[in-house]
């Protein structure tokens, strides 16, 4: 085992806590909430030692609050929760949208809603990911499945954050966040690491939220010469308050435009054994784990069955999806919640192929038999 | 096709189980060079109430990180062979700490008093958990003791490690002495018959 190739057995949070170092990131701020507390206590022992900051603050809001902040200074920063904690902090996160500030957000999903089983397993907070701050906004979440995901997703999560200037989300569940696999950590430089732009111009010349082809404005650090307007109100190309709608309209569109047009870039998804399938399992998180077992079991049953994996939930990988209805009669999308990333799957399907569901809520993973048994009575 | 064993470490919250199974996991994973996921399950409390470990073990790419029918089963208290035992796979192993499982629902279960044995020998009922992860080395050809050993140094306290070391030889040296027992006795195991209906 030579030092620039470690194997090592690591919990899913520590895999996180370790790509956010790998990725750059220098700030933590957060409150310590079950499961997902182990991120927080990791990157408190690490950050000192990388010149980096860790703060425990008094509550979410302050937590959303402080990584802002810090963003804006120049620094990555992340903070990580779950449920409860999430909710508290969609007001800032919206800031982070309406502001452009880089940072990445951890939401470890536990069952809910309220408190609701700290240390069980649940994806109910796909929707809450995607709407739980008000307004009309794009935003970007990904979801792993396994610990070696959670290192590299937790780098991508990292760089497309820095490259939109816009909040990412990364959801686990607590069987991912908690389980402990095998992860090589690659060296460092063999590592894609994506740095904000910054301008290129003087202060006195920089318009820092001027539109660009990318949709996205260069960012300058506080403390360097920069000064501009930072705000929650929509605002014009110099960050101040506007009312004017050919400066709001174009503003919000802008915010939209510079996702919409890198959906190839920021789509993530895994195919298996979907060549042929009459079925297609669709599912993400701890679920896909259950899903690839029990394709796997199908076939060996002569069940023509495969699985698509999303990584990216949000925006929808449509065409990932289409793909999948039109090549196959039947999909199904096992879910531990009551029907969310479905809803999306029947709206992107269209009723091109058949769409089944199989939710579960009673705290504990699907297993691939309860998978299983539904692919065999739908093909038959 | 490659094989897959699952193991289930369960009794109550303190008792160490989420320990022993990282650690039964890194032994396996890093020092057998085997596939490892574990996962565990537990209560919200930070003692008491139910609490169970589980680690999965094969020749290749784990897919389901749960246990389907456990193949190994330690059940640290009455309650959790109580609940567990009926998720043993036919001709799997259970060992129990008979210190507290009173009731043994298989005649073929190691029985090791593994808590008394910690308390009586080295002076620490809580290093009953490592007394287990000896035994368990004995019980699966899947992990060497001196696998176990290694991956044991690296992840209990500072201080601790010598006192740990000797629970690891402990349990493995009880288990060789349960499995002599219980050879040549002829085991019919009428248990496992009657709760497979």
């Amino acid at each position: 085992m030579g030092a620039e190739r470690r194997e090592l057995l690591m919990q899913g949070n520590e895999a996180v806590a370790e790509g956010a170092l790998a990725a750059g990131c220098r700030f933590f701020a957060g409150y310590p909430i079950t499961p997902s507390t182990e991120i927080a206590e990791y990157l408190s022992v690490k950050l000192p030692h990388l010149g980096g900051t860790f703060i425990q603050m008094e509550d979410e809001l302050a937590s959303m609050g402080a990584v802002i902040g810090a963003s804006l200074a120049g620094v990555k920063a992340m903070t990580a929760t779950s449920g409860p904690g999430f909710s508290l902090m969609q007001e800032n996160i919206g800031f982070a949208c309406e502001a452009e500030v880089p940072c990445v957000v951890v939401n470890v999903m536990r069952g809910g809603p309220s408190t609701g089983l700290p240390t069980f397993p649940a994806q109910g907070d796909v929707m809450q990911a995607r709407w739980g701050t008000h307004g009309d906004h794009p935003i970007i979440v990904l979801s792993a499945a396994s610990v070696p995901e959670c290192f590299s997703l937790t780098v991508r999560a990292f760089n497309l954050s820095e490259r939109y200037r816009t909040p990412i989300i990364l959801l686990l569940d607590e069987v991912v966040a908690h389980m402990r696999e095998k992860i090589t950590m690659p060296p460092a430089e063999e590592l894609e690491i994506f740095n904000r732009v910054t301008p290129t111009v003087p202060p006195e010349w920089y318009i820092p939220y001027a539109d660009t082809p990318s949709g996205v404005p260069p960012m300058a650090p506080f403390g360097e010469g920069y000064r501009y307007h930072v705000t929650g109100l929509t605002h014009d190309i110099r960050g101040f308050p506007t009312a004017r709608d050919d400066e709001i309209g174009p503003f919000i569109k802008r915010l939209f435009r510079k996702i919409s047009q890198n959906f190839p870039d920021i789509h993530m998804s895994q195919t298996f054994r979907t060549e042929d399938a009459e079925i297609t399992v669709i599912a993400y998180g701890c679920v896909a784990r259950s899903a690839k077992r029990a394709v796997v079991e199908a076939r060996d049953r002569g069940l023509k069955a495969g699985l698509l994996k999303l990584m990216t939930v949000w925006p929808f990988d449509r065409s990932a999806v289409e793909q999948a209805a039109r090549r196959s009669k039947v999909v199904l999308v096992p879910e531990m919640n009551m029907g969310q990333i479905s809803r999306e799957v029947k709206r992107v399907n269209n009723g091109v192929s058949t769409v089944e569901t199989l939710n579960k809520v009673d705290g504990t993973l699907i297993t691939p038999g309860e998978i299983l048994e539904k692919i065999t009575e739908v093909l038959s | 096709m490659g094989y897959r064993y699952e193991i289930r470490l369960s009794g109550s919250g303190g008792q160490g189980l989420i320990l022993i199974g990282i650690i039964l996991a890194e032994a396996m994973g890093l020092y057998e060079g085997l596939h490892v996921v574990q996962t565990q399950s537990y209560g919200p409390e930070a003692r008491g109430g139910a609490s169970k470990s589980e680690v999965v073990v094969s020749d290749e790419e784990i897919d389901y990180p749960k246990p389907q029918k456990v193949d190994l089963l330690l059940a640290m208290n009455q309650a959790s062979c109580d609940l567990y035992f009926p998720d043993l796979k036919e001709g799997g192993t259970l060992l129990v700490d008979s210190t507290f499982v009173n009731q043994i629902p298989s005649l073929r279960a190691v029985r090791i008093p593994l808590t008394k044995l910690a308390r009586e020998h080295l002076g620490r009922g809580m290093v009953a958990n490592i007394v287990a992860l000896g035994a368990i080395s004995e019980l699966t050809e899947l992990v060497n003791i001196t696998s176990l050993e290694s991956a044991l140094v690296g992840r209990v306290p500072k201080g601790t490690e010598e006192i740990n070391k000797r629970a690891l030889y402990l349990g493995k040296s009880e288990a060789e002495k349960a499995l002599k027992e219980m050879q040549g006795k002829e085991i019919v195991d009428y248990t496992l018959e009657e709760t497979a209906v």
